[in-house]
């Protein structure tokens, strides 16, 4: 199979909430995406913007009401068997995902997945041991209940679940949400860490933009259900008063930098992470360019 | 999908069955009940059809949302139905096949008690569909205050009717979450026999009652912060008072309870 080809696309895909009734509402609309192996995609959106409807299209959760989801060139709908079998391979782990913990042990809980998708014996443990090598849940956790462990490795654990399934596309849904800057930075890491040791494909809502510019390599833009963007980190960030706009901002150290560029600094336009910040600033210093 | 459950569903409006005092709309529902209950013949129980369909559209409550809601019904209504047409007897008989006698007095009591059922129905959802559950529990509350002289906790149970009530949107909404985790990683609730059906539920069942605690403990330490301590002394934002539409509507029903009483008494 050609590596290039994407996994997943989504064709002219639209989804109509509650059609039919006096509360009929449009959640998207004219969505053409596709995503390929490698990629660490960012998925950024107002409220409301569509981006939930949008990632629980991919792994077949919900129906689209018009357009196409294909897997490796397959419509996902095309068989019941099928659609279960993506679930398996497009994993998806939603916002606060802790609150789907329900097994007695973690090794259990993380089990979950791999068991419905006919895993057993020692491929089982397999699995699971290596999930919980990527979030960093140590051995001795896996016999502990869930529900005694801490909100951040709860969280671990409920991300590993979906992960031991092993997909070839991993989508999280803020997984950030609600933890402290250390636990934010390391499930970062682990989610980078997946993403190269099985060369999947990763799509990562979140509202930071820090998180995303320190850590995907491409970021889609929602607004009022449809793509508004859709490009390098830098090629979106330049865009700022869109942006505004759409009530999303540009990383802070973006902003320093173009109020800098406005007071007539010849810095670059394109700065959204503090390392590059870094070194462009020490660049100046010296008068030379990045 | 589990939230369009309509049942008990208000509908936000500013008509004069919307307004009319919480308390008086739950004593004409009971004065409605009463009354149908007395009513014997097509005449009385036109009177109290006529009054339902008044209120009906003085409430501009589309027919179709009565109808809706009748549908879970529909099992209950023609279950009665049938036993009754086939187990009354009197008057002539209309029909002899085998062991199956229909009699004039079973299909008139057959008709009767749908008829009944119906118009119960329609009434207790003219009431949900116009009055919002805090409006209710308040009325409920304040009719049922006698009570608290016998020591009866009026207020408490009020108030978790009110926090219950509150819930079941939230907990409808966890459900359909929870129901979409445990479907990312592969759960199939649709498939196999009885049992292996009921244990695919537990993946739903426990996160879902851990998240109802957790709810509740956490209602329950915001209502002690801002130092809710039971009824006692308590005052309501809303103070309910009778208006005069309220001693109309009341006169309204009491009218129809005694115009079918009177016809009840006379056999008509």
């Amino acid at each position: 199979m050609d590596p290039t080809a994407p996994i997943v696309e989504a064709r002219d895909l639209a989804h109509v909430y509650s059609a039919g009734t006096p509360f009929e509402h449009i959640a998207i609309e004219h969505i053409n995406l596709s995503f390929r192996a490698g990629e660490l995609v960012g998925l950024i959106g107002h409220t409301g913007s569509g981006k939930s409807t949008l990632i629980q299209h991919l792994n077949g959760l919900l129906k689209p009401t018009s357009g196409k989801i294909l897997f490796q060139g397959e419509d996902i709908w095309k068989d019941k068997k099928f659609t279960q079998s993506v679930r398996g391979r497009v994993g998806l782990v939603f916002q606060y995902p802790e609150y789907q913990l329900f097994e007695e042990t973690c090794w259990k809980d993380i089990a979950f997945g791999p068991k419905n998708q006919g895993i057993s014996g020692d491929e089982l443990d397999a699995r699971v041991r290596r999930a919980a090598g990527f979030v960093g849940i140590d051995e001795s956790l896996l016999e502990k209940s869930p529900f005694d462990l801490s909100g951040g490795q709860k969280r671990r654990v409920a991300i590993a679940g979906v992960i031991a399934m092993e997909p070839d596309v991993l989508i999280l849904d803020e997984p950030t949400a609600g933890l402290d800057a250390a636990g934010r930075d390391s499930i970062l890491e682990n989610i980078r860490a997946y993403q190269q040791a099985q060369n999947a494909a990763v799509i990562m809502v979140s509202h930071s933009m820090e998180e995303v510019a320190s850590l995907c390599t491409r970021l889609i833009v929602m607004n009022r259900g449809s793509v508004a963007m859709d490009g390098t980190p830098a090629e979106v960030f330049t865009r700022s008063v869109e942006l505004a706009e759409m009530g999303l901002s540009v990383p802070q150290v973006t902003t320093v930098f173009r109020l800098l560029r406005e007071q007539g600094m010849d810095l670059p336009a394109d700065v959204y992470t503090v390392k590059y910040a870094l070194r462009c600033l020490a660049a100046w210093k010296e008068g030379r360019s990045c | 999908m589990l939230k369009d459950i309509t049942l008990g569903q208000f509908f936000p409006g500013k008509t004069i069955i919307h307004r009319l005092d919480p308390r008086t709309k739950i004593l004409l529902m009971l004065i409605y009940f009463v009354t149908l209950f007395l009513a014997k013949n097509y005449f009385s129980y036109a009177l109290v059809l006529s009054f339902l369909v008044g209120a009906t559209l003085l409430g501009r409550i589309p027919f179709r949302a009565m109808t809706r809601g009748l549908k879970p019904m529909l099992i209950i209504i023609v279950f009665t139905g049938v036993l009754n047409l086939f187990y009354t007897r009197g008057g002539t008989l209309l029909l002899e096949w085998k062991f199956i006698h229909i009699y004039s007095e079973g299909l008139r009591t057959a008709f009767f008690m749908i008829l009944r059922i119906l118009m119960l129905v329609c009434g207790t959802f003219l009431l949900t569909y116009t009055t919002s559950p805090i409006a209710l529990t308040d009325a409920l509350e304040q009719l049922a205050s006698p009570l608290k002289k016998l020591h009866v906790p009026v207020h408490e149970f009020s108030m978790m009717m009110c926090i219950a009530l509150r819930f079941i949107p939230t907990l409808i909404e966890e459900t359909d979450k929870i129901i979409s985790a445990q479907k990312a990683r592969g759960a199939d609730f649709e498939t196999g026999n009885l049992i292996r059906r009921a244990k695919a539920l537990i993946p739903i069942l426990v996160p879902l009652f851990f998240s109802a605690f957790r709810r509740a403990d956490e209602l329950a330490t915001a209502m002690e912060c801002r130092c809710y301590h039971g009824g006692e002394g308590r005052t309501s934002l809303k103070v309910l008072r009778y208006a005069l539409r309220d001693y109309l509507a009341l006169s309204v029903g009491l009218v129809l309870l005694v115009l079918v009483a009177i016809l009840r008494h006379y056999g008509l």
